[in-house]
């Protein structure tokens, strides 16, 4: 496959594994804040090939993982009503709630539809005129272009039966959130190569000048990780600040203006939850006014649902990596992959859930 | 009411219902009848069926060996798929269930769970593959049940086979439970063939792909393996779970660690992009065509070359190892072409399209 | 976050009110949406993220990115200093 086989190549990955060894001369804490990434780094293994010098703190860029459990159980809510058909992206069906996950809804006779796109949850309220069709429009700046999409088309199409239930995140103000903690310790960061395919990455510069570090934005493939620390290394080794694009082939300085207006049109930033981390000003998207009549949290009765984060839960520091899973007092036993309190407990990438495993298997 | 009822009923007859299937195909009567007639033992004739007893006999002169018996429920959406159908699936799967434990699978019964609207023209089709693929992996199909539910109580067709075969002399002790320190793993094709062309063939993500289940009878083929190398310790066929489930059953049955080289496991390109795209990881997806034989070392060399002398084993490779295991969880690690590993784990559920 | 898989357009058109298109993800053939990237052409590669096209993939940048680049410029110098 063209532009994956050759950024797999392991002649290429052992070159740069070597030459970022030939950089490298202090140690660095470098967080990738992408999920997606953490995911990369963990099934390639690309985390064994680095140096010691450098630690990698995972961040808070899953979309599932941050999703709060309050807006997972008002999606459990709804797809419990038999008038609903709730959509969701496949990932969102394992992770828990309050007391159940939407599999053990589906199991008890709602109905819950996996969609590879929001397009394909329009065309189901299409195609049940007598059901609400909700969306569950999670994920970063990469999702948010097709979640708004889908409400331009509903709108044109005149379909009535169609809402979102809105829980998007954005990168900047969580990159801020962490870097302006006082127990900060990360010192650059691999920015999110597809979030930035999307809004570019000139919203980046200011934050790395004022916090005087630098960034790289970093593609996904084995190469590009490992292209994206090299760069970063080097920036840090000669104490540079600013944002080196380590992913140029997607990604541009504007971005795909496109999207962006997308977005625009349908979505303003607001205030977000981030499950184990708390409320993050302006840290996500809900709807504009004029759109206020796709919002299902509006538009349905799910005031009522209000369910607070668990106060045990440390997922915040982990993320920050100023603290490790096991000084949680419920890791492993509170808080467990089958039931998880916090963000990093949910994935198996997550940093809780790769001790937990790691823990498990040496015990 | 006073109805004459000396010359037989006063309503019509029921129609001979030729076209779908409706309860009264379950009823035992003469709609049951005609089904058995025109669909069953058209495909599926055998002197032990035509017997027409509630039981088969079985042949005594088999009980020299030792006797293997094995059952499995299919069910599959849609029942028809690009490569087979469910009734190629229900032979397939129990007939590769008994040859697993080195046994040579005989007898096949079959229970038939239909509902109401299938068209019977669809269940011929369907009971035609299994009689193509009974005759293929020489099994006979000696009894079999149908029972019919209302419409919406079932999805179309449900098949549970049950499979007995003989295990011959001296190849007594395969087992999950079997894997030694320093046999090697040889895996005999492709993956996820089978789990990619049913999701497609499924439609609900809408991508198109061209692409067969490799849904096939691999008793014959183990037959080879077995003469060539009988001492074979494990086989198993990696189905629902995929390779990475199958190996870590063997692993914790036989407490050993697995080490597999990723860049042995061999994939259909058509597979590895609907994985990219959906974010799977092709070693959790089903197979119906492949098996894991893991056999000592000296005998490894032979064991392949008698899958790569058989049409379902052509792509057949070594993918790894098996060793002492330290820890108290024995573990599948995956080594990647970087020089670094992973743990395999089971697959934990579902397998979902992934979005991060 | 955010799975993004490269893949060939094959062609784009119209439907409903939106610009979709057919892109082959090296084997597998799906319809994606292009209302985000809508200055894209047939031939042309792209990443699709959740069924929308996000981002033309630039060839030239890819083989920098792979150190090509330079090895392709040298062979060309090579060339214009052999002419």
């Amino acid at each position: 496959m063209k532009y994956t086989d050759e950024f797999r190549d392991a002649a290429r990955v052992k070159q740069l594994a070597d030459d970022l060894r030939g950089i490298i001369q202090h140690p660095w804490v470098i967080m990738e804040i992408c999920g997606g990434q953490t995911h990369s780094f963990m099934h390639y293994g690309i985390d064994q090939l680095l140096p010691p010098e450098i630690e990698l703190v995972h961040g808070p860029g899953c979309p599932v993982c941050v999703t709060p459990l309050e807006m997972i159980d008002k999606a459990i809510a709804l797809a419990s009503d038999s008038g609903f058909i709730l959509t969701s992206y496949g990932d969102m069906l394992r992770v828990p709630g309050s007391n159940q996950d939407l599999f053990s809804v589906r199991a008890s006779g709602g109905a819950v539809k996996v969609v590879y796109s929001p397009l394909d949850a329009v065309q189901l309220a299409r195609d049940n005129p007598d059901k609400q069709v909700v969306f569950f429009a999670i994920g970063f700046e990469t999702t948010t272009p097709a979640n708004a999409m889908s409400i331009i088309q509903a709108e044109s199409l005149g379909i009535k039966n169609f809402s979102l239930l809105v829980s998007q995140v954005r990168v900047p103000p969580a990159m801020e959130a962490i870097l302006s903690s006082p127990a900060n310790r990360v010192q650059g960061f691999l920015a999110a190569g597809h979030v930035c395919a999307v809004m570019g990455f000139w919203e980046y510069l200011p934050i790395a000048e004022k916090y005087q570090i630098p960034m790289a934005v970093t593609g996904f493939e084995p190469v590009d990780l490992l292209k994206g620390l090299n760069d970063l290394v080097t920036m840090l080794e000669q104490k540079k600040v600013g944002v080196i694009n380590s992913y140029p082939r997607a990604v541009t300085l504007e971005g795909n203006m496109a999207a962006q207006a997308s977005i625009n049109r349908v979505f303003q930033p607001s205030d977000r939850a981030w499950r184990g981390i708390g409320t993050i000003p302006m840290s996500g998207f809900s709807l504009r006014p004029e759109y206020v009549h796709f919002d299902a949290e509006k538009r349905f009765d799910l005031g009522h649902i209000k369910t607070r984060e668990s106060e045990v839960c440390i997922a915040g520091q982990v993320l920050q990596g100023v603290m490790k899973p096991p000084q949680c007092p419920g890791f492993g036993t509170l808080c467990t992959p089958e039931n998880p309190l916090g963000a990093p407990m949910v994935s198996a990438e997550g940093a809780c859930s790769a001790y937990y495993r790691y823990k498990k298997m040496t015990s | 009411m006073t109805a004459d009822l000396s010359h037989g009923p006063v309503c019509p007859v029921p129609l001979s219902h030729r076209e779908t299937i409706i309860l009264g195909h379950g009823s035992g009567g003469k709609l049951t009848h005609d089904l058995i007639r025109l669909v069953f033992k058209r495909w599926l004739s055998n002197p032990f069926l035509n017997q027409g007893d509630d039981a088969a006999r079985m042949d005594s002169t088999l009980l020299a060996g030792t006797p293997v018996i094995s059952t499995d429920a299919h069910v599959v959406k849609p029942i028809f798929f690009p490569g087979g159908d469910i009734g190629r699936l229900a032979v397939c799967g129990t007939v590769n269930d008994v040859a697993m434990l080195g046994a040579v699978p005989k007898y096949l019964t079959a229970s038939f769970i239909l509902e109401e609207g299938l068209l019977i023209k669809e269940l011929d089709q369907v009971v035609q593959s299994m009689a193509e693929a009974a005759k293929e992996a020489d099994v006979l199909i000696v009894a079999g049940d149908t029972k019919v539910v209302e419409r919406g109580k079932g999805d179309r067709v449900y098949i549970s086979t049950t499979g007995f075969g003989i295990i011959p002399p001296g190849h007594g002790s395969i087992s999950g439970a079997n894997a030694q320190p320093g046999d090697l793993v040889i895996l005999s094709g492709t993956l996820g063939d089978h789990g990619i062309a049913v999701l497609s063939a499924r439609n609900e993500l809408s991508f198109e792909v061209h692409l067969e289940s490799d849904v096939a009878p691999l008793n014959k083929m183990i037959q080879q393996v077995l003469s060539a190398a009988p001492h074979t310790h494990v086989l198993r066929d990696p189905t629902r779970g995929g390779l990475a489930t199958s190996l870590n059953e063997i692993a914790e049955q036989s407490k050993v660690d697995i080490h597999i080289q990723e860049s042995t496991i061999a994939i259909k390109p058509a597979v590895r992009a609907a994985c990219e795209m959906l974010g799977f990881d092709p070693v959790y997806l089903a197979n119906e065509g492949k098996v894991i034989a893991i056999v000592p070392q000296i005998e490894a060399t032979a064991a392949l070359q008698a899958m790569h002398n058989h049409p379902y084993g052509l792509d057949a490779v070594i993918i790894g190892e098996v060793t002492v295991s330290d820890t108290i969880h024995p573990c599948v690690v995956q080594h990647t072409p970087y020089g670094s590993s992973r743990i395999l784990t089971m697959l934990a559920g579902e397998i979902l399209p992934r979005i991060c | 976050m955010c799975l993004g898989v490269p893949c060939k357009i094959l062609e784009i058109y119209k439907k409903d009110t939106l610009t979709m298109g057919k892109v082959d993800f090296g084997g597998v053939v799906r319809e994606v949406c292009f209302e985000t990237l809508p200055d894209a052409l047939p031939g042309e590669y792209a990443i699709v993220h959740v069924g929308f096209a996000i981002s033309k993939l630039s060839e030239a940048d890819a083989l920098d990115t792979l150190g090509l680049l330079k090895e392709m410029n040298d062979l060309a110098d090579l060339e214009d200093q052999n002419q």
